[in-house]
């Protein structure tokens, strides 16, 4: 064998390996996301939107108040989180980037992204829910919303490191004041990769279940109660998914493929925006 | 001469943290004369240029020494920084256009200032974009995006940008470096008509456009102004040998 062929069989091995491991990771996904539409499909219908569910054994019924608790939890944890991050960010790339904290700051948040989200939640189990005395909704909303601050935290501080040192000089030497250095010029400039931080973080929270299990664990009825225990889709499948009933088991898939078509087009938007803001 | 004189600089020192970069400068800079400051490159003059709207504060460990006195004041020590950066124009090698409309980019210093009026404010965008001789390429798209401009309209609409608040001077940071010869050409057109509504101190690179469009011309070496005199009389009669060897081209 000379030297030649043996390169090509080298690269030939390295490539049928690449192509498999591509095709075992794809192949989960694929499956998943088949057995999601099939099963899901099958099972929705308008009634799931509109209805609370009905009690074991009793035909009908849909899953309104996981709905609306999940969309309400979220929007809380939203107007919690995002601010928080987006200020935070801020912080570590414009008034703090010399400092030192701001390095920690940066640091902690990328640990903070790796942690177990199960973690959040016995952690605001133990400083909301314990002492309040009862599951809610708003310390669900809350361990959504310290799993959301490092992402926007870590997206906007990168964003805004993007923007060219010479276009915020620019509007100093106009004689603008810092802060309107950053939100006239350095905002602006950012607005698409500010947006697909928080639209990730919406993402990332919305398929959270760990720490819902411990904070606003679950509610059988409609509420708008944020102080009362509340349900969400996620809790709902894991509850529904152990259940002896093949009705819950019906709406299990129904909530699922619910909350992954969700969670794609999110996705997509936010990949569709990325472009948007490179171009 | 000295009733025309708008800025002077006295025993300017400046530090990047212990390293001296410019070395007792002394200088003044003429009312609605163009100004042009040459020398190779690391010789301090774009870090000259910075001082005079303290654009050096905006990093850390940078110090000044001396004095630049501009309406009897110190710049260097003076509190109203943000007063004196409405007076003090300022531009950059690659053009700045804001991410906002042709007319909001030049509107953006007059609502700085705290100008309200809608009027006032549309009269004072197109005077100054007529300035920049931007008026009739923009005229009929305003409102579209200054980042859909071309480079050289965009460092015109950024000239417009800085006209529009009437600063006493304009401090040109190379320019031109990041356009092609025909926007070049017109930039330069540009500054040399600006000297009638204002005073321009400009940083260059290129000699040939220092003796073209200046009618002061500073030549620093190593943080030090070796000479300083008028345009015509230092690329011709240069008094000092360094200054010859740097314009004839022999080193730099």
């Amino acid at each position: 064998m000379n030297n030649l062929e043996k390169r090509k069989l080298i690269s030939n091995i390295a490539l049928s390996l690449s192509v498999m491991a591509a095709l075992i990771g794809i192949f989960w996904l694929v499956f998943i996301i088949i057995e999601v539409l099939i099963k899901g499909l099958s099972s929705i219908d308008l009634s799931l939107f509109l209805k609370d569910p009905a009690p074991p054994g009793i035909k009908g019924g849909g899953l309104r108040s996981a709905f609306v608790g999940q969309l309400l939890m979220s929007l809380v944890a939203t107007i919690i989180g995002v601010p928080i991050g987006i200020l935070g960010g801020t912080f570590i790339s414009e008034y703090g980037r010399n400092l030192r904290i701001s390095r920690i700051i940066s640091d902690v948040s990328d640990i903070m992204m790796s942690f177990p989200s199960i973690v959040v939640g016995t952690f605001v189990y133990a400083i909301i829910v314990k002492p309040m005395g009862h599951f809610s909704g708003i310390a669900g909303s809350i361990a959504l919303a310290i799993i959301m601050i490092p992402i926007v935290l870590r997206t906007t501080e990168q964003t805004l490191k993007l923007i060219p040192w010479e276009l915020r000089e620019a509007a100093f030497a106009l004689g603008a004041p810092y802060y309107r250095v950053i939100i006239d010029v350095v905002y602006r400039s950012a607005s698409a990769g500010l947006l697909t931080g928080v639209i990730l973080s919406i993402a990332r929270v919305a398929g959270e279940t760990a720490p819902l299990l411990f904070t606003s664990f679950n509610n059988p009825f409609f509420t708008l109660n944020m102080n009362q225990p509340m349900p969400s889709l996620t809790v709902t499948i894991y509850q529904y998914a152990m259940g002896p009933y093949s009705d819950w088991h019906k709406l299990a898939w129904a909530a699922s493929f619910v909350i992954t078509i969700t969670i794609l087009l999110v996705s997509l938007f936010s990949k569709w925006m990325i472009r948007r803001f490179k171009a | 001469m000295s009733e025309n004189v708008l800025i002077s600089v006295e025993h300017l020192n400046f530090y990047y943290g212990n390293n001296q970069v410019l070395k007792d400068i002394n200088l003044n800079i003429y009312k609605n004369k163009i100004t042009a400051l040459i020398g190779p490159s690391g010789c301090g003059k774009t870090t000259f240029l910075r001082c005079f709207n303290r654009m050096h504060d905006l990093y850390k460990n940078n110090r000044y020494e001396g004095k630049i006195i501009y309406q009897g004041e110190n710049i260097l020590t003076t509190k109203r920084i943000i007063e004196l950066r409405g007076k003090i124009g300022m531009v950059f090698q690659k053009p700045t256009p804001f991410p906002m409309s042709i007319f909001d980019n030049v509107a953006y210093g007059l609502k700085l200032k705290g100008v309200k009026n809608k009027e006032e404010i549309r009269e004072r965008v197109e005077k100054a974009l007529k300035q920049a001789a931007l008026w009739d390429e923009v005229k009929d798209k305003l409102f579209e995006s200054g980042l859909s401009l071309s480079g050289g309209q965009q460092q015109r609409l950024v000239i417009a940008r800085v006209l529009a608040v009437e600063p006493d001077i304009i401090l040109f940071d190379e320019p031109t470096s990041a356009l092609d010869p025909i926007a070049t050409a017109k930039i330069e057109e540009l500054v040399s008509e600006l000297k009638n509504i204002t005073t321009i101190l400009i940083v260059t690179h290129n000699m040939q456009q220092a003796a073209r469009i200046s009618d002061f011309t500073a030549f620093l070496f190593k943080g030090e102004l070796i000479e300083f005199s008028e345009t015509e009389k230092l690329f011709t009669s240069p008094e000092k040998e360094l200054t010859e060897r740097y314009i004839t081209g022999r080193f730099g």
